[in-house]
């Protein structure tokens, strides 16, 4: 009982925030939103005992992601006044299309699987179990292959990212290294022989 | 109890909001990228909650990847952003309308 009035706070909740993200006119705003979204939805994640994810959830996504987010929001010199206004033309469609799905989606989930299978709650795991623990030894195990791909595509986001922003500016003094280790004394030493001074 | 039917309902509440927020908001492309990832984390709570009604830790293995994936799709798509807008000084998306037929 306590813990469905925990699970429907913070769903109330996460439905708030993403509501605040997608109605803040200042992008600021919006990506605060989103990292009080986030929050609550690795609490309800916790609460689904779903612990490694949730823990990972607030370290990458608001840790990580949220943050590059906000730093982007806060490096482009953005007119807010002018990006902000009313809602668009589309506004009445797109929120028939939301209203359409969710009434589709609630459908399909209470009404039309009437089995009871997911009526009686999750079934509770056995004393002992770490979710930590499980999640390593098949991450490590039958999905090692995928994990070294997203180690790779990891990687390929790092390159694109640095190549795509990454410009040349005129006028900037760089050192060629090769250049500066192949140089020899003779290219910058002169050696002048001369006659000693006669003693006066 | 609460079971997989309250966790599949928010996860479409949750998605039907993003897909509303990107009809709602053609004005900010950072807006757009804030509702894709929005809509990554209501595919997650599915995947949670079969994981959990099923009893098997695959699911979960699945959002692991899914928030990798996301991570670098946030990147690039940050990327492109910024280059957008060096270029065209706007990320209105309105005014970003170069490529239409």
């Amino acid at each position: 009982m306590f813990q469905a009035v925990l699970f429907y706070f913070f769903a109330a909740a996460l439905f708030a925030a993403a509501l605040g993200v997608i109605l803040s006119r200042n992008p600021v705003h919006a990506a605060l939103f989103l990292v009080l979204a986030f929050f609550q939805s690795a609490v309800l994640w916790l609460l689904a005992e779903a612990e490694f994810l949730a823990i990972v959830l607030v370290l990458v996504y608001v840790g990580a992601v949220m943050v590059l987010f906000l730093f982007v929001v806060m490096m482009l010199d953005v007119d807010v006044e002018r990006v902000r206004g009313g809602l668009t033309r589309y506004a009445p469609f797109g929120l028939l299309v939301a209203a359409l799905m969710v009434i589709e989606l609630v459908q399909v989930i209470w009404f039309r699987g009437r089995t009871d299978a997911g009526l009686g709650g999750f079934q509770p795991t056995p004393d002992g179990y770490s979710n930590t623990k499980a999640l390593g030894a098949i991450l490590y195990t039958e999905h090692v292959y995928a994990f070294e791909i997203a180690a790779v595509i990891l990687l390929l986001a790092m390159v694109a990212a640095i190549t795509l922003t990454m410009r040349k500016r005129p006028g900037l003094k760089v050192q060629n290294i090769a250049e500066q280790v192949a140089v020899k004394a003779k290219d910058r030493v002169r050696i002048v022989k001369m006659e000693t001074e006669k003693r006066q | 109890m609460i079971g997989l039917q309250h966790y599949l309902t928010i996860a479409a509440v949750l998605f039907a909001l993003s897909v509303a927020g990107i009809f709602i908001n053609r004005r900010n492309l950072i807006l757009l990228l804030m509702c894709i990832e929005l809509m990554l984390l209501a595919v997650n709570f599915n995947f949670i909650a079969f994981s959990r009604h099923l009893g098997d830790e695959t699911g979960q293995i699945f959002v692991f990847f899914i928030l990798t994936v996301a991570a670098a799709e946030a990147a690039i798509g940050l990327a492109i952003l910024i280059v957008i807008f060096r270029s065209r000084r706007t990320i209105n998306v309105r005014e970003l309308d170069s490529m239409k037929g």
